[in-house]
């Protein structure tokens, strides 16, 4: 028939809707028999969890959403109620708080994966940048959650962030006075960030979207960083990753589950629960864990502006990763020294998060302007530089060799890619 | 794999930040208390908690409000709803007559519990500018949690003999500056307890702080006893998980 798809499900109904909007086929392709390089280690299953992360965060999100209210004077109290007065409200907000660092903690680790096995390279590269697209709409939308609590936290965290583009020459005053809505973080602020919490996690939907449909264009890198060469390499994606993948996402909501029912305030701070008071400033100003980083990359500069535009940098300098890392070689198993070096990044992180959380002064000062000089240091000189000297071993031929090399087990292969569609769609 | 290893190393001292950060904060330490209700399977002790509610009504309730807080919450500390019923109509609440002129009427457990001062700017003047926070969620409004308002409630005491008070101010060893404008609501006998507890100012403190303890976190018990049941059902989930996903894989390895 002229204009429908040739559809190759059995069932009537889902035939039927197949030829018209061949969903079902895309599906399959994508998620059914998509090959998929056979060696993933459980590294991979980072990107699927951060799906899920984003469908709790917006399914609680919108119950919440039913429950808040928008406005100075009674953000704070709705809180409350929510936890006190609506049916399993405690359970909503806090899954969606503490989601809010899991997300943080897989992408993070999602990241480094992608560092450690230069999955940013050639012809990937697109695909990164939407990540940190991504990076930088998740960094936006919980800065904007976090103060709608209307805490102290809340208010002072909005208040010292927003101040920032203060620093900017001639402009920066009008920006602020722009993004406050008046001449301090009040009420109009809360209102536009509750607006734009709840639109930007859509807009984050959108960008995932791009990013796994770049993701199906190039196919995923694996730990050996090598192309895959046939359908030897891979398997199909359902049953093999799919299974793989819920394996992952079991133990991921048990750390969740430990977090929500055994330790929901612990990633937070103690102020939050003072209802925001511009006149007292709390003694020391912390955002939460997961900007850390940034923060103490932003104190580090002496001077403000410098400081701001250190902090975007330190998100910027990862778009342009692809370009920086000269080397051919894609995974840190076969560079002996970029895989020490990958290490040193991790510790300079770790460091400027605990000197984030720290007063800035004394030896915390120095600590983060080592840290910070390393940051930039590895990715604006050592990534260039190693690439053109560094020695790396030599590469497996192809991943079915190395697979079967260490895995010793041989055995018929299951058909690759070719493999059986689903059993049931 | 020596990714994963490091990296789980990692998210452990993620984890560990915030407490090594907060540790940092405040100069002052609280010595750590037993409770009930801490750990995993920590549950209110009901006796405590009642007596901490007469603490709070006889004592605190002259200056502080716990207005997030319900009557009906005492049900959750063992009271029946008779009592409740009780202690609510005992208490007068602003409301408004058919005249819609402001009144007063007797509290219903559905009702919030009464505050003490209209509002903050009535209870400043009562205290030279200070103000007496709203207890309901102040286990959880400090850092140091339940040990803080344990040690704040029996750390009054007298000055260093080379400190000058400030006017209207006390001195507690727990109260950053040592210089706090609540005098000290505490003292042995202060109330009488009918369950013949000696009301010394540590069981007083230890009791109202197990009864706020209750206000800040009302479902805890419930959370944690949901807690058991989600994760024992997910350590299940992911056994039976990693068993399929071994019997999947067998053909590839
Ligand atoms: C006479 C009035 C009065 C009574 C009675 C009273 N308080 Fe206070 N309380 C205050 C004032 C005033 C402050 C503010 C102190 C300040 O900011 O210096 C305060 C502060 C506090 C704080 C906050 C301390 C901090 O860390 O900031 C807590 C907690 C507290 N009171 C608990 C209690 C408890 C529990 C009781 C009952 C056992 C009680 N108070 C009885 C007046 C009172
Ligand atoms: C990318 C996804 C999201 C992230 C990272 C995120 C993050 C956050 C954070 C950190 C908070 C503060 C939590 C607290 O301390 O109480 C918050 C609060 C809130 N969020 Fe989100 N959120 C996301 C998606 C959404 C969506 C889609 C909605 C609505 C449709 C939503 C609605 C709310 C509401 C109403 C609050 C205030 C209630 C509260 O503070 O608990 N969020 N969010």
């Amino acid at each position: 028939m002229a204009g429908l798809h040739k559809s190759e499900f059995e069932n009537p109904v889902i035939r039927w809707v197949d030829s018209r909007l061949p969903i079902f086929t895309m599906m399959q392709k994508e998620y059914g028999v998509f090959p998929t390089p056979r060696n993933f280690n459980y590294l991979w299953n980072f990107g699927a969890l951060a799906m899920v992360n984003l469908v709790i965060m917006i399914a609680t999100g919108i119950f919440l959403a039913m429950n808040y209210t928008p406005h100075a004077t009674m953000a704070f109290d709705s809180v409350e109620r929510i936890m006190r007065d609506v049916n399993f409200g405690w359970l909503l907000r806090y899954v969606h708080a503490n989601g809010g660092s899991m997300f943080f903690i897989v992408v993070y680790i999602h990241l480094a994966r992608g560092l450690y096995y230069g999955s940013y390279k050639m012809p990937r590269e697109l695909l990164w940048i939407l990540g940190v697209v991504i990076l930088l709409l998740m960094m936006a939308t919980a800065f904007m959650g976090y103060v709608l609590p209307w805490g102290q936290m809340s208010y002072w965290g909005a208040t010292v962030i927003t101040n920032l583009f203060s620093a900017f020459p001639l402009v920066g005053d009008y920006i602020v006075t722009w993004l406050w809505g008046g001449f301090s973080v009040d009420n109009a602020t809360l209102n536009r960030f509750f607006s734009l919490h709840y639109l930007l996690p859509f807009v984050l939907v959108g960008v995932v979207f791009l990013h796994i449909a770049a993701l199906h264009i190039t196919g995923s890198n694996n730990p050996l960083g090598i192309e895959v060469k046939g359908p030897q390499d891979t398997l199909p994606f359902h049953p093999y990753y799919t299974i793989k993948d819920s394996v992952g996402i079991c133990v991921y909501l048990i750390v969740f589950a430990l977090l929500v029912f055994f330790a929901p305030n612990y990633l937070g701070h103690a102020d939050n629960y003072i209802p925001a008071n511009p006149l007292v400033t709390p003694a020391h100003i912390v955002p939460e864990w997961y900007f850390l980083p940034f923060y103490a990359i932003l104190r580090s500069v002496p001077d403000k502006l410098g400081g701001v535009l250190l902090m975007f940098g330190s998100i910027g300098v990862l778009a342009l990763v692809p370009w920086l890392d000269t080397s051919p070689v894609r995974s840190a198993r076969y560079r002996p020294v970029y895989r020490i070096l990958f290490w040193v990044l991790v510790l300079a992180c770790a460091v400027l998060l605990v000197c984030g959380g720290k007063p800035p002064e004394g030896i915390w000062v120095v600590l983060s302007r080592v840290a910070t000089a390393y940051y930039f240091l590895h990715f604006l000189v050592i990534l260039p530089v190693l690439g053109k000297f560094e020695r790396p071993l030599p590469l497996p031929e192809s991943i079915s060799r190395a697979v079967l090399a260490d895995g010793g087990g041989g055995g018929p292969l299951p058909g690759g890619a070719a493999a059986k569609p689903m059993e049931k769609a | 794999m020596g990714f994963l290893r490091i990296a789980a190393a990692a998210a452990l001292l993620a984890l560990a930040t915030p407490v090594a950060a907060t540790a940092a904060e405040g100069e002052l330490t609280f010595p750590p208390q037993n409770w009930s209700f801490s750990g995993p399977f920590g549950t209110f002790d009901r006796a405590a908690a009642q007596r901490g509610f007469q603490v709070y009504s006889e004592v605190c309730a002259a200056c502080h409000s716990v207005k997030h807080a319900y009557y009906r919450d005492l049900g959750g500390i063992g009271l029946t709803h008779k009592e409740i019923e009780a202690i609510a109509a005992a208490v007068m609440v602003p409301s408004i007559d058919d005249d819609g002129q402001p009144a007063e009427r007797p509290a219903r457990p559905s009702d919030h519990f009464r505050a003490p001062y209209p509002n903050e700017t009535a209870a400043r003047a009562t205290f030279n500018g200070a103000y007496p926070p709203d207890l309901s969620v102040i286990i959880k409004a400090r850092a140091g949690g339940a040990d803080q308002l344990y040690n704040l409630l029996a750390g009054y005491a007298e000055p260093p003999a080379d400190m000058k008070l400030g006017d209207g101010m006390y001195y507690n060893k727990y109260f950053a500056g040592h210089q706090i404008a609540m005098p000290a609501p505490l003292s042995d006998g202060r109330v009488t307890y009918a369950d013949g507890t000696r009301a010394s100012v540590e069981q007083m403190a230890r009791d109202v702080t197990t009864f706020l303890a209750y206000i800040a976190e009302p479902e805890m018990e419930v959370r944690k006893r949901l807690g058991v049941k989600v994760v024992l059902f997910l350590i299940f989930m992911t056994g039976v998980t990693y068993a399929a996903k071994r019997k999947v894989w067998a053909d590839v390895h």
